[in-house]
């Protein structure tokens, strides 16, 4: 299993992701946005940041960065993706996973720890891990409020692709751990094949020991075990 | 010939706005209380070369389905103009 990080002009979490997977032994490389080379990947993340300087809306612009011809060929094949953050939006923006991420209620751009419940049993990201265990990761966007109409909302949780809630420490899903206004909570989600998912939270920036926080580490250890099995 | 586009492109009315709303809190504040629903989008204008005025309307509705509004959370309507 190959991982292929995408950068775009503006992200600046994708060293963090290639640390992250390095850490765990996995071969990663980065993939320039303007080639049209995934290099062979099996695996390809797009990284938090601000990608084309979040103009329009975030993630509408490099939604069609030349790269993301193959990345969107290479979904439709059935091949995983998986976008935090930043390339959340993008996997939005592009209509690979169902929704959009509006700006926060709060107005305001938010970075901070905060916890996340596991929802999904059957999206890889989320299946293999404990579900009343509430994970401790960081948050930062302006961005982060998830919305859908309720019909995509119903079809959401009616297929299992809700991948992780925000809750608070005890693992009660509450408005008050809500830190964006995202509907029922959801931090991330998946699309119906269940290949490509994204999430607003950075597990990769909580995966190094020497952080202080290896609660990310978590979530992507599993998720390497899942599709490495 | 060159048109003159001017596009609006609001937050579908369904979606909660937090800025118009903050906005008319600051209206509600100058005793402007019979302000209600402020709401806060984007205004476009681009340039655009066509045969015709149905062609340049083709295009910049092309444009704003694609890219400039995401018809999921947003509205467009627009104008054009000889440039």
């Amino acid at each position: 299993m190959k991982f292929g990080v995408v950068v775009f002009p503006g992200s600046n979490c994708d060293q963090d992701a290639v640390d992250a997977l390095t850490l765990m032994g996995q071969p990663v490389v980065k993939l320039w946005h303007k080639d049209h080379d995934l290099q062979g990947c099996d695996f390809i993340l797009l990284p938090g940041g601000f990608a084309h300087g979040d103009y329009l809306r975030t993630g509408a612009i490099a939604r069609f960065s030349p790269i993301m011809n193959e990345v969107i060929a290479h979904a439709n094949r059935g091949g995983y993706l998986m976008g935090i953050c930043n390339g959340f939006q993008v996997l939005a923006e592009a209509r690979l996973v169902p929704g959009v991420l509006l700006r926060n209620l709060s107005q305001k751009y938010t970075c901070k720890n905060i916890y996340l419940k596991p929802q999904s049993s059957s999206v890889l990201v989320s299946a293999g891990l404990d579900k009343e265990q509430p994970l401790k990761i960081p948050i930062a966007h302006g961005d982060g409020r998830y919305y859908a109409d309720a019909d995509t909302l119903k079809q959401l949780n009616d297929n299992d692709q809700v991948i992780f809630r925000y809750c608070d420490e005890t693992g009660a899903i509450t408005d008050a751990a809500n830190p964006n206004g995202s509907l029922e909570n959801i931090a991330g989600v998946a699309n119906e094949r269940k290949n490509v998912f994204g999430m607003m939270p950075h597990p990769e920036r909580a995966a190094d020991p020497l952080l202080g926080n290896t609660d990310g580490r978590l979530i992507l250890e599993q998720l390497v075990t899942s599709v490495l099995a | 010939m060159k048109y003159l586009a001017q596009i609006d492109v609001m937050t579908r009315k369904e979606i909660l706005d937090p800025q118009g709303k903050a906005v008319k809190l600051g209206l509600h504040n100058l005793q402007m209380d019979a302000i209600d629903n402020v709401r806060i989008g984007k205004h476009i204008t681009l340039e655009v070369d066509a045969e015709t005025e149905d062609q340049a309307r083709q295009t910049v509705d092309s444009a704003c389905r694609q890219l400039l509004a995401n018809l999921i959370m947003e509205e467009y309507t627009f104008t054009l103009q000889p440039a």
